[in-house]
């Protein structure tokens, strides 16, 4: 899993590696203990049985309450990191993220920026079947699109999703934001790009949403608040005309 | 034990009038014996694995390489989809209710199952659910492609498959609902006195749980997607935010099924691991009271974790909350259950046997599933393995090596008590080895996809994902000519092969080892004595 590039994303890493980490030493545990026994106690070693060993409440609550414990420290922090994923209030720019079979759609709200994102053409020319065209030879080959979300670094990027037919997920792994986009309603992700995490990170979408699920996918394009800047006042539709008094 | 078998002979002499019937139809069709309609169902079961198998060689080859070689997207989600429904509601549960049918009354005392025709009708309506449900495979639009889950709105955009489908799953429900009320009042009324219930084998214990939350949750699933048939052909909005409806509301009710429906297909498999353990550590099961207990308590929970299928549709976060730590708490129960399998092959006298070499196999892979299922109640983790490979290993890990090991390791368990013959265990060991080797080449690297950001459900994928699909697809192909052993060992022991006792296993204990090897076609006719109870009911 990547350690991502957002505030949050770095956490979520490191919550993940430690309950790896914690399954691992239970595993040493559980394992060790199970091929010792295999080992040990094999009639060809001319094991004898103890048929008197047959429950021990001692025991048995011991492996009830630890493990108890254990969960209860492993809960404590993810739902903290919960807590704090799930705020997105003070957001500085909110898109309105709009999936359809199969592209995205982003509009920034308060500036009347819309536009498309579809799979980049030498993908899509290589994916279709026995079209000859070796994947490895298409950068990015089903990771590219035409026009990536561009966002700014260091700003709170709220993303409004939702879809205009049926279910699709929108996921870019190093924001370590995924969220259903679902038709009739609004679900709220947030990420804050890292200053110094300039660049294009890429995604797909994660709900299996018909024939060209795969072939979806999300760029997302960090520009520096400056550049992000210069280009939406570049995207931005040119005033429409004031109206002159009609004489 | 040619003596016995020489008196068996002569018992059966008298009772000839109620062997098996001669003919097909009669034999068969007509079925009432539970032995009988167990070995229909165990067949069939067979028959939709290879089916099921077959399908995710399809889905395998495709993954082997990117770029798209062999299908079409649409028949790649087609492939999916059927892929797990013939694998969940064709193999594992029928194998499961397969096994109950043989087992059960052997291990209870009881002469057959308690409602026998309806057993015979239970059996009977599957051939004709999943030859609708193959049949879709050729209909104009091809068959639901999206996932087995079914979800709207995807799903409604199906063509006319959809009904199809939608009244297949019916009839499985149907299926599945009687064989429940079968197991359920078999092991309430039919036990022979003397065998209380806390002195069932934990085969029995599983397996009642597993009734019970069958009845409880397939009316659910059954309403569901009567809901999508009338979204989709009466104008009706359940599930369509147009109408006001809801497209999140299906998936609470599926998940109010499907999770449930998860312990539906592990449950009777802790019930055989239970059984073989002991059997070869020649020891009792450590801490059987506590095993039933935790059972229960997983039955329970199922009840209250199904919205963690679905921690990205936006829940509040006192949804997510509830949802993950109910979710955690099923570790409880499953650490105590794995606990007690080591601590019975602690201080045993271990041999290995093919259907001990299945159970220890389950142990081992089974607790790996248990810990990616760990790390996928942790929400925000979960934000970033959802949907992914990691959860497709996740869930293949509990149901092939977990499920379809125990299914295997029990056959090879009760197969010569069935039979009256012994297999091949070389045949039966190597088909164990390749099987435990080459599962783990097909799935674990698929942990490594998932955690590197591969969606499932994708026909074709990015050059970075490139060696470990190949690893897999190698794995996956490998898996699959391994399993041609399995049909074979079983025919040759049903041929033929060196003479089994009838406590084939030097170490087992329970009712269904005090019948003779192969088993009577009716037995217990009278109940078994105390004397025989109390050997059987050294858990």
């Amino acid at each position: 899993m990547p350690t991502g590039v957002t505030t949050m994303s770095g956490e979520i890493y490191h919550l993940h590696m430690l309950i790896f980490w914690v399954c691992v030493v239970i595993g040493i545990f559980v394992f060790g203990w199970m091929i010792l026994s295999l080992v040990k106690f094999r009639k060809s070693q001319g094991a004898v049985p103890d048929t008197k060993l047959l429950h021990s409440n001692k025991a048995e609550l011991l492996w009830t309450i630890i493990p108890v414990f254990i969960l209860v420290a492993m809960a404590v922090p993810a739902t903290k990191r919960l807590i704090e994923i799930e705020d997105g209030r003070n957001a500085e720019l909110t898109i309105k993220v709009t999936g359809y079979q199969w592209k995205w759609q982003y509009e920034y709200l308060d500036n009347g920026v819309s536009y498309f994102s579809t799979l980049a053409r030498d993908s899509d020319a290589a994916r279709q079947l026995d079209s000859g065209i070796d994947p490895n030879t298409v950068p990015n080959y089903l990771l590219n699109v035409d026009n990536p979300l561009v966002v700014p670094v260091g700003r709170k990027v709220r993303l409004l999703v939702t879809s205009q037919d049926v279910i699709h997920a929108w996921w870019v792994p190093q924001l370590a934001v995924k969220k259903d986009a679902i038709p009739g309603m609004f679900n709220e992700i947030w990420f804050q790009i890292r200053p110094d995490k300039v660049g294009l990170y890429r995604g797909q979408c994660a709900e299996l949403c018909g024939r060209d699920h795969g072939f979806m996918p999300i760029v997302v394009d960090a520009k520096s608040p400056e550049e992000f800047d210069a280009w939406l006042a570049s995207k931005r539709p040119a005033p429409a005309p004031t109206a002159v008094a009609a004489n | 034990m040619a003596h016995s078998t020489h008196a068996d002979h002569a018992a059966h002499a008298d009772r000839d009038h109620h062997g098996p019937a001669r003919g097909f139809i009669r034999r068969w069709v007509m079925a009432t014996n539970h032995k009988d309609i167990g070995t229909m169902y165990l067949v069939f079961a067979c028959v939709m694995f290879f089916i099921g198998g077959a399908m995710a060689m399809v889905i395998r080859a495709e993954l082997f390489k990117p770029g798209l070689q062999f299908v079409d997207p649409q028949f790649f989600n087609s492939m999916t989809t059927a892929h797990a429904l013939f694998m969940i509601f064709g193999g594992v549960m029928p194998a499961w209710v397969g096994l109950a049918n043989w087992m059960i009354p052997m291990q209870v005392g009881a002469p057959d199952m308690a409602l026998p025709r309806m057993n015979n009708f239970s059996f009977w309506i599957l051939p004709f659910a999943f030859v609708l449900l193959l049949s879709t495979l050729f209909v104009p639009g091809g068959s639901p492609a999206g996932g087995w889950t079914l979800y709207p709105p995807l799903t409604v955009q199906g063509g006319s498959s959809l009904p199809m489908a939608i009244f297949a799953i019916h009839m499985m429900g149907i299926s599945s609902i009687m064989g429940a009320i079968n197991v359920i009042v078999t092991l309430m009324n039919m036990r022979a006195p003397g065998v209380t219930l806390l002195r069932m084998p934990l085969f029995c214990w599983t397996w009642l749980i597993t009734a019970y939350l069958l009845i409880l949750v397939m009316p659910v699933l059954a309403g569901a997607v009567t809901m999508l048939l009338t979204d989709h052909f009466f104008g009706t909005t359940f599930f369509s935010a147009t109408g006001g409806g809801d497209p999140v509301l299906y998936q609470h009710i599926f998940w109010f099924f499907g999770h449930p429906e998860v312990y539906i297909l592990i449950l009777p498999a802790f019930g055989v691991v239970s059984e073989i353990i002991p059997t070869f550590s020649r020891k009792p099961l450590f801490g059987y009271e506590s095993m039933v207990y935790a059972t229960a308590s997983i039955g329970f929970l199922s009840f209250i974790v199904w919205a963690h299928h679905m921690f990205t549709v936006g829940m509040p976060l006192a949804g997510e909350l509830f949802f993950m730590l109910t979710t955690m708490l099923i570790a409880v129960p499953t650490g105590v259950k794995v606990f007690n399998w080591s601590t019975t092959m602690w201080k045993g006298s271990i041999t290995f046997e093919p259907p001990m070499l299945f159970a220890i196999a389950f142990l081992f892979l089974f607790t790996i599933g248990g810990f990616s299922g760990l790390m996928l109640a942790i929400v925000p983790a979960d934000f970033q393995y959802h949907d992914t490979y990691f959860v497709v290993a996740h869930f293949h890990y509990v149901l092939v090596p977990g499920a379809v090991f125990a299914i295997m390791g029990g056959v090879y368990y009760w197969l010569p008590k069935w039979t009256g013959h012994m297999y091949n265990m070389k045949l039966a060991r190597t088909h164990f080895w390749l099987s435990a080797i080459f599962v783990n080449v097909l799935f674990f690297p698929q942990h490594f996809l998932g955690l590197a950001g591969m969606p499932r459900r994708i026909p074709d994928y990015s050059t970075q994902f490139a060696e470990w699909n190949m690893v897999s697809s190698i794995g996956g192909f490998g898996f699959g000519l391994s399993q041609l052993l399995f049909p074979i060992a079983i025919w040759q022991c049903v041929k033929g092969g060196e003479k089994a006792a009838a406590r084939v296993w030097e170490g087992a204990h329970g009712l269904e080892w005090e019948l003779p090897s192969p088993a009577p076609y009716h037995t217990w006719e009278s109940p078994p004595s105390m004397a025989a109870i109390n050997r059987g009911a050294e858990h």
